[in-house]
């Protein structure tokens, strides 16, 4: 049996408690109101190189909505300035107050997606009756346990998104389906069917039900397996079990994914994006996996767990984060080819003010793993799976980061506080749970019937 | 104690293994194993050193997306450039998502291509080409292990491999080949 270890414990603490201090200082950082917005850019103008009347009208051009083409063919004149001016503030306001919140929200997802993507390969791994893994089934378990209160975490954080605490899904501002109303917005209207508080909250609460039942009925058969493992009674019911989630999974991560990533830019839409966060999920998954994996060998626990399987694992790390690019690409290209006013938005956005990480997450995503992991040895050196792993999932961070904020938070991004600070807050609660969850029950999973042929796996 | 080659015939992959293992271990020199199907961590066993072909796989690849830049820099840009969808062909750079997919494909198409012919020529084989394997056996259910008895005691080496698990052993004059 698997203990926690008291230095484990302590670090996740820690980084709990500096992650929260960081996040509420976030918060409390973010201005109180316009005015205070007002004298912090009066502040940064004066250190500029007087052009700040200039550099403010760009910034306004370059936010990339809807409103763009309206004030740029307002023209830049004197008369206007003013004007342009308290707009410029109030929207930089929404950013600066948007900023905490989008930060909690792509690290809350980060880390709940990294136990869904992991609950998929679990899944995938009963139903394919793979021969190498049993041997992790103890570790999956582990990082899919954090599906359950990464879920209640995600679902509050949803709630209070649709009870008003927050404005960062524009499709909820008040009024935006009424015809005259200020916030009127006729594409987001004809969406409100679909798209509407309740119904979205219904949705979110549903899929975390189906995801999580499976989860914990998955985790009792294992167990049960164990101690009964006559006539393999709990292994069917689990490869039953697993076949169906997979269906139910796919179509409701797609929904999932429209829901709480993509309606961020809720004139945009795109067709593969459900796939596109797949993709994300399940490599930042299996790279926990690996990650834990390898933490526990150098631990003296899992001493049937060989390099072939570490291979494996780094062979799946480094084949999914080619299939991600494949989808980023062809997401990219048919975009960027077709050049559909309501479309490319989306990427000039991405492109214009967010350029370093947009491509440099592309480039951490893909070329890093594709250089280090391509060699067959080096797959099986534990430390070069490390590296390749933890850029992986800072890529992915970014990669959520990249889908969320420039919707809300605009060409006003930095990672300060909030970004940090929430991402070492969900870090800490996730070692907590998986590894309080793998110290539960034996690291073999004695009763499996392919538990012989992993053992014995070498490549 | 003369110039001969023993052939020794297995009718498993497991004992086969098991046997090359126990050769080796007897500093017995094993020339070549011929088998009806790859039978994995052989060529381990047998201490054979590690294929090169993923190196030239690489450098292929390489060759082939030089090739896809090359082509579609002198068709598009250069030969005939053309204004598609608003974009006028005048810079590869900023035209380079267009061709990513063909760059892509020549890579794995030259990668592809070139690993097999590579592997045909370093294996020597090529159409019309005579069989190599000294019995037809081993392209059915028999698997074959040449070893050389040149000065060994050819009764005690036909013994042990005997014991090794070969159900037929026989032993080849190198003159006759």
């Amino acid at each position: 049996m698997y203990k926690v270890s008291s230095k484990l414990k302590i670090f996740a603490f820690v980084l709990i408690g500096l992650g929260a201090l960081l996040t509420i200082g976030g918060f409390l950082s973010a201005p109180a109101s316009e005015d205070a917005v007002r004298e912090m850019l009066a502040h940064d103008d004066s250190h500029g190189d007087g052009h700040s009347a200039a550099t403010t009208d760009v910034h306004q051009v370059s936010s990339g909505d809807v409103h763009d083409d309206a004030h740029a063919s307002e023209g830049h004149g004197e008369s206007h300035a003013s004007d342009h001016d308290s707009n410029h503030v109030e929207h930089v306001y929404h950013q600066l107050s948007n900023k905490p919140w989008s930060a909690l929200y792509v690290a809350c997802f980060f880390f709940f997606m990294i136990a869904l993507g992991c609950t998929a390969f679990y899944a995938i791994q009963k139903v394919a009756q793979a021969g190498w893994s049993p041997g992790l089934f103890r570790v999956m378990e582990g990082i899919s346990s954090y599906l359950l209160v990464g879920g209640i975490l995600m679902f509050l954080l949803l709630l209070a998104t649709g009870l008003g605490a927050n404005h960062i899904f524009t499709w909820m501002n008040p009024g935006v389906a009424e015809v005259g109303h200020e916030n009127y917005d006729a594409l987001v209207a004809g969406k409100t069917g679909f798209l509407n508080v309740p119904f979205w909250l219904i949705r979110a609460g549903a899929f975390l039900v189906g995801w999580n039942l499976y989860r914990w009925n998955i985790r009792k058969f294992s167990l049960k397996q164990d101690e009964e493992p006559e006539g393999n009674v709990w292994y069917k019911k689990g490869f039953k079990h697993s076949a169906m989630f997979l269906v139910f999974f796919i179509v409701t991560e797609s929904i999932m994914s429209w829901d709480w990533i993509m309606s961020f830019d809720p004139h945009w839409f795109s067709t593969l994006f459900g796939w596109y966060v797949f993709a994300s999920m399940f490599v930042s998954g299996i790279t926990v996996i690996a990650l834990v994996t390898i933490y526990l060998k150098s631990r003296g626990h899992l001493e049937f767990i060989n390099d072939s399987h570490i291979h494996d694992l780094a062979k799946f790390m480094f084949g999914i984060s080619i299939f991600w690019t494949y989808l980023w690409f062809s997401q990219f290209m048919l975009i960027w080819y077709s050049n559909i006013p309501e479309e490319v938005t989306y990427f000039i956005t991405r492109i214009e003010d967010y350029n370093i990480l947009f491509f440099g997450m592309v480039a951490i995503n893909f070329l890093f793993p594709l250089l280090i992991l391509m060699n067959s040895d080096f797959k099986r050196v534990n430390w070069f799976v490390i590296t390749a792993g933890i850029f992986i999932l800072l890529g992915h961070y970014l990669d959520i980061y990249v889908m969320v904020m420039p919707a809300t938070v605009g060409e006003s991004w930095f990672i300060g506080m909030p970004e940090i600070g929430s991402f070492m807050l969900f870090a800490g609660i996730f070692l907590l749970v998986i590894f309080n969850t793998i110290s539960k029950a034996p690291l073999l999973a004695k009763g499996d019937p392919f538990i012989g042929e992993s053992k014995h796996f070498h490549y | 104690m003369s110039d001969k080659t023993i052939h020794a015939l297995y009718t498993d992959d497991d004992v086969l293994l098991g046997a090359v293992k126990q050769v080796r271990e007897k500093h017995y020199h094993i020339e070549e194993v011929f088998t009806p199907f790859p039978v994995h961590g052989l060529e381990k066993a047998m201490g054979i050193a590690d294929t090169r072909l993923a190196i030239n796989a690489f450098l292929y690849g390489l060759v082939g997306l030089t090739v896809a830049t090359v082509m579609m820099n002198y068709i598009m840009i250069q030969d005939w450039p053309q204004n598609i969808g608003g974009k006028p062909s005048f810079s590869y750079l900023e035209n380079m998502p267009a061709f990513v997919p063909i760059m892509f494909e020549l890579t794995v198409f030259f990668a592809a291509h070139l690993m097999v012919i590579t592997f045909y020529l370093r294996s020597r084989l090529w159409p019309f080409k005579s069989a190599e394997n000294p019995d037809v056996r081993t392209t059915d259910d028999h698997f074959l292990m040449e070893i050389d008895a040149s000065g060994k005691d050819i009764e005690e080496m036909s013994k042990f491999l005997h014991d090794t698990g070969a159900v037929e052993i026989k032993i080849i004059d190198k003159d006759a080949h």
